[in-house]
């Protein structure tokens, strides 16, 4: 769209003082933050240093309503289930299934103004009750427009249903005359009632002639000296020629039909036949479509389309959708009489009557402040290919515009940004990106939020952002030292470097207390372990364990020694491997074979000779290396002492 | 529409600058008291402060988060000549109870011998990089090459911009086909001081920054810089705070036509500019997807500048406040939530003159 035009909103922030400070700020996902500040630092500041407040201030609060919430949840299925049927929809059919899809978001907007208003009235104190009202008022507004738009765009009634379409939206959008009806009928004697003829004349203005008619009836019924008029206005009434649905007669006909009609009214006018009774007079004359006597009932007509309508009802029934601006823009100038300017609503109908899209929205956009109307009734008038057969090149991109500052929104919030996804996903050039950024931001308070958070990542293939994610859930777990949870964020992010560190700290934990955590997590890695070499030595000196605890000792042996020669022990654990040796080799059978105690001797040698001497008065570096030179000799001699009982084995099982 | 909710910060002097964490669940704001305070937001929505220290023996200018892939970090730099490295510990489970956290000083960069002025991390597929940038006119590039152990940074680069700078940016893209990239902009008010904004650009081959691009327009001192997130585009946007909100494009030139191995020349254009600040702007900066920019200036007011995807730029908001009281207690946002309408004359036309207001 053009332009966003109109003056910028202005926010007052209560408590700062534009005029003695400046702001500093910061944007966050969802807030922006702001505090009084003063930025010429050359300055001393004189006064006080006061005790400022941090502003945290939030855009679109709206989304928080309750009841919107419904409304945004529910459109949102309608938006999702119209994106999947596009490429069904063709032929015939399309447009009927197009216009069913407004329906429905129609029905969603009335469930939430009537759920809205049942809140108005319950409201517990008058601001908010007031608060609530002025929502329903503009539930309302926007039901008003998009049932507009769906008439003209969507249905794109013809002349002749035209009419009737438009019939039916004035009556959906006042209806004083139900109340006002019950009021009437309800009483004793209706006809005496003080409204009967506003009820009456209503009705005519609605085009309801049948009801007109029933009404006439009893006023014929209890005043006879009317009856005689009562029943040829009754007549006229029922007369009137209408396009019925369903009705096979062509336009011409209709309009011969009722142009000898319309004549037929006016002689009776002109006969005088309803002189003595102002009000079928003026009935008459409203039948007629005279506009002086229509303008007389502004009261009941209450605005300017319903005038609008009711003018075309009976001075122009055929009138074709081209032509409907001239009689929208005379109605208009009519109704206000130069006593008042139209406001934002007559605008955007305007717009709407002159069938320029564009001006509807972008009207649309500045009268109201949240997206969801506009994103949503300009993404279905997409799919009516409306935008594109306007000749400005930026017709897709505007669904496109709409549809991002939407979701964006949504992603304010803690549990709409789900529904914000999907429509991300539906904007084929800027979505993805869009989504990116603004996935990568909600706060992961909870496991099963950020297991939700990486699922919908996974599924579209944002690896960087599930590395992310993962990593960013992994370093919080090392920090609170959950090192198997966060082993596992290692995992899913395939972070080979942060695997090796984590796995680290655990067998950094095993050598200071003896013990593993997390066992479930280790003894369960399967293929995982292959991450990183680290990560598969952790898991295959937990399964050592595992295995020497079923006392396979055989199969622990093999599985010890094969972490020392495959060179993924880190060699700082090696004595340790040793250490874990030693029980082993001091069983009563002979486990390690002659040839492992070999390999096991030249591991340990690798070790030591590898190792600097250790000089200096320091005492207890001097103990440490004291324990050291123990611990190697309790190895040497116990594996010199398997060496020499698995030599006579081996010897002996030859011989025999 | 916007709504406001307060919360008493408690710094003993002026902020100077307030920071959200990547997630907008913790700030933190770092005072003339010479203190930085974090802050946390709980399940319900309100703020509270988990810990308050000196981090300084001068007045702290800036304070920013590190990406949450490096932890909790924060860098503060200051009028004492240093920047810190701060990192949150986890506490004892009675500090938790309390609803206290403990950070610990990492690092002091001691290298500069003036005020330390900005002091900003790099983008994350960097590593664990910053930079600051002091009034002696050096920007200083440090990276911690081990991400556990943050008590090792080293100075990876000295870039000399021969003017007192105020502000750097870096280029958040992660694009392969894009350098890294900082900016750095002046306040220098000599007036031989031409090069108020200058652009440096990584170089894989020499293995340095090397001046990418001044922008010669702008000769007035520049108190704020910043990179737009990149949504995809092939070239950058800058926005500058000076005596107006400048935007710039720069559309990276083809690497053939520049002599190679040099850094990439950029064919600058500015798309906007705005004096209504009426005076000098001081802070400018982008939302997470570079699509509104926020500036705010010495007429009090913090504005909001959008494009339409005519690449026209408007002012849509303003942020001010006339010196009213705040209301009641603080933490109160406005619980009375509204679909909204600009123009509240919307509600009226439907009201209209008497009917047509109760819908059915």
């Amino acid at each position: 769209m053009e332009e966003l035009d109109g003056e910028p909103t202005v926010t007052l922030i209560p408590g700062v003082n534009s005029k003695k400070h400046q702001m500093c700020f910061d944007w966050g996902p969802g807030e922006m933050l702001v505090c009084e500040t003063s930025f010429n630092k050359k300055e001393k500041s004189e006064m006080v240093p006061s005790c400022p407040f941090i502003y945290i201030i939030r855009k679109d609060v709206d989304v928080y309503s309750q009841v919107l919430r419904k409304l945004f949840n529910e459109s949102h299925g309608i938006f999702v289930g119209l994106q999947r049927i596009e490429e069904e929809l063709t032929g015939k059919s399309r447009k009927s299934q197009l216009v069913r899809v407004s329906k429905n978001y129609r029905s969603v907007i009335r469930a939430c103004m009537e759920e809205m208003h049942q809140v108005a009235i319950a409201a517990k104190d008058p601001a908010s009750g007031r608060q609530f009202s002025s929502q329903v008022s503009i539930l309302s507004a926007m039901e008003l427009i998009w049932n507009l738009c769906e008439i003209l765009f969507i249905e794109v009634a013809p002349a002749g249903p035209l009419l009737l379409h438009l019939l039916d939206w004035v009556r959906l959008h006042v209806c004083e005359v139900d109340s006002l009806s019950a009021d009437v009928l309800g009483s004793e004697n209706p006809s005496k009632h003080e409204s009967f003829w506003n009820l009456v004349t209503i009705l005519v203005l609605q085009g309801r002639l049948d009801e007109a008619r029933q009404m006439l009836s009893k006023e014929a019924d209890t005043s006879p000296a009317s009856a005689g008029m009562c029943r040829i206005m009754g007549e006229l009434m029922r007369t009137m020629p209408i396009l019925s649905p369903g009705n096979t007669q062509t336009l011409t006909e209709l309009e011969l039909k009722w142009q000898h009609w319309h004549e037929e009214c006016e002689r009776y006018l002109q006969d005088c036949t309803f002189a003595s009774n102002p009000h079928l007079e003026s009935l008459c004359k409203i039948m007629l479509g005279d506009e002086a006597a229509l303008l007389e009932q502004k009261e009941l007509l209450s605005n300017w389309y319903h005038f609008l309508v009711t003018r075309l009802l009976y001075s122009n029934p055929t009138v074709k959708p081209i032509d409907l601006q001239y009689y929208a823009q005379s109605s208009l100038d009519l109704f206000l009489g130069g006593e008042s300017s139209p406001e934002p609503l007559d605008n955007i109908l305007m717009a709407a009557f002159e069938f320029d899209i564009h001006q509807v929205i972008k009207e649309c956009s500045i009268a109201l402040s949240n997206w969801w109307f506009v994103a949503h009734l300009t993404d279905l008038l997409d799919h009516c290919k409306l935008l594109q057969s306007h000749n400005l090149y930026f017709g897709s991109n505007m669904r496109e515009f709409l549809l991002l500052e939407y979701a964006s929104g949504l992603f304010a919030h803690p549990s709409l940004w789900q529904l914000g996804v999907d429509y991300f996903d539906y904007c084929p050039e800027l979505g993805r990106v869009s989504l990116e950024l603004h996935i990568e931001r909600i706060p992961l308070n909870t496991e099963q939020k950020a297991l939700k958070v990486l699922r919908i990542c996974e599924q579209r293939q944002m690896t960087e952002q599930v590395r992310s994610i993962c990593k960013i859930l992994a370093m919080k777990a090392v920090r609170n030292n959950r090192l198997g949870s966060a082993l596992s964020w290692s995992i899913r992010a395939k972070d080979a470097a942060f695997a090796t560190l984590v796995s680290d700290r655990f067998l950094r934990d095993y050598c200071e207390r003896g013990c593993f955590s997390d066992l479930d997590l280790i003894d369960n890695l399967g293929p995982a372990m292959m991450l990183s070499d680290r990560l598969t030595f952790l898991g295959k000196y937990r399964e050592f364990h595992r295995v020497y605890g079923e006392k396979r000792f055989a199969d622990a042996a093999s599985l010890l020694l094969s972490l020392m020669t495959s060179q993924i022990a880190p060699r700082s654990f090696w004595m340790t491997l040793l250490t874990d040796a030693l029980p082993l080799l001091e069983q009563k059978q002979v486990i390690f074979s002659a040839e492992q105690t070999y390999e096991l001797m030249q591991c340990l040698e690798d070790l030591t000779s590898g190792r600097p001497v250790h000089g200096g008065p320091d005492t207890q570096q001097c103990q440490d290396d004291d324990i050291e030179t123990t611990k190697v000799e309790m190895l040497r001699l116990a594996l010199a002492r398997n060496l020499a009982r698995a030599i006579v084995r081996e010897g002996s099982l030859e011989g025999s | 529409m916007f709504v406001a909710r307060s919360i008493a910060a408690d710094h003993k002097d002026l902020i100077h600058d307030v920071s959200f964490d990547f997630h907008g669940r913790r700030m933190a704001t770092c005072s003339s008291d010479q203190s930085v305070k974090v802050w946390d937001k709980s399940e319900s929505g309100d703020w509270h402060c988990t810990a308050s220290w000196k981090t300084h023996s001068g007045s702290v200018w800036r304070v920013t988060w590190a990406h949450p892939e490096f932890g909790q970090v924060l860098a503060s730099c200051s009028f004492d000549r240093t920047a810190a490295v701060w990192e949150e510990i986890v506490g004892e489970s009675n500090d938790k109870l309390r609803g206290q956290s403990h950070w610990v000083k990492r690092t002091t960069l001691v290298d500069s011998r003036t005020s330390v002025t900005d002091v900003k991390f790099a983008p994350k597929h960097m590593g664990l990089m910053l930079a600051t940038c002091s009034a002696d006119g050096i920007v200083r590039i440090y990276e911690a090459p081990d991400v556990m152990n943050l008590s090792q940074w080293s100075l990876q680069h000295e870039i000399s911009c021969k003017l007192s700078c105020s502000c750097i940016s870096w280029n958040p893209s992660s694009s392969r086909a894009h350098s890294p990239m900082i900016a750095v902009g002046s306040d220098d008010s000599s007036p031989n001081a031409m090069a108020k904004v200058q652009i440096f650009e990584y170089n894989e081959n020499t293995r340095k920054y090397a001046k990418a691009e001044t922008l010669m327009t702008v000769t007035d001192p520049v108190h704020d810089i910043a990179f737009a997130p990149n949504l995809g585009r092939s070239f950058h946007i800058l926005a500058i705070a000076t005596k107006d909100v400048r935007i710039f494009t720069l559309k990276p030139v083809r690497k053939e036509l520049t002599s190679s191995g040099g850094p990439t020349k950029f064919e600058l254009h500015i798309v906007a500019q705005f004096d209504n600040h009426n005076s000098q702007v001081w802070r400018v900066s982008w939302n997470i997807t570079g699509t509104v920019l926020a500036s705010s200036g010495d007429d009090g007011c913090v504005r909001l500048w959008k494009a339409n995807y005519m690449d026209n730029w408007k002012c849509t908001g303003i942020l001010k406040g006339n010196g009213s009281p705040v209301n009641g207690s603080s933490q109160q946002g406005n619980s009375n939530p509204s679909l909204g309408s600009n123009i509240p004359s919307l509600q009226n036309s439907l009201n209209g003159s008497s009917a047509g207001r109760k819908h059915n």
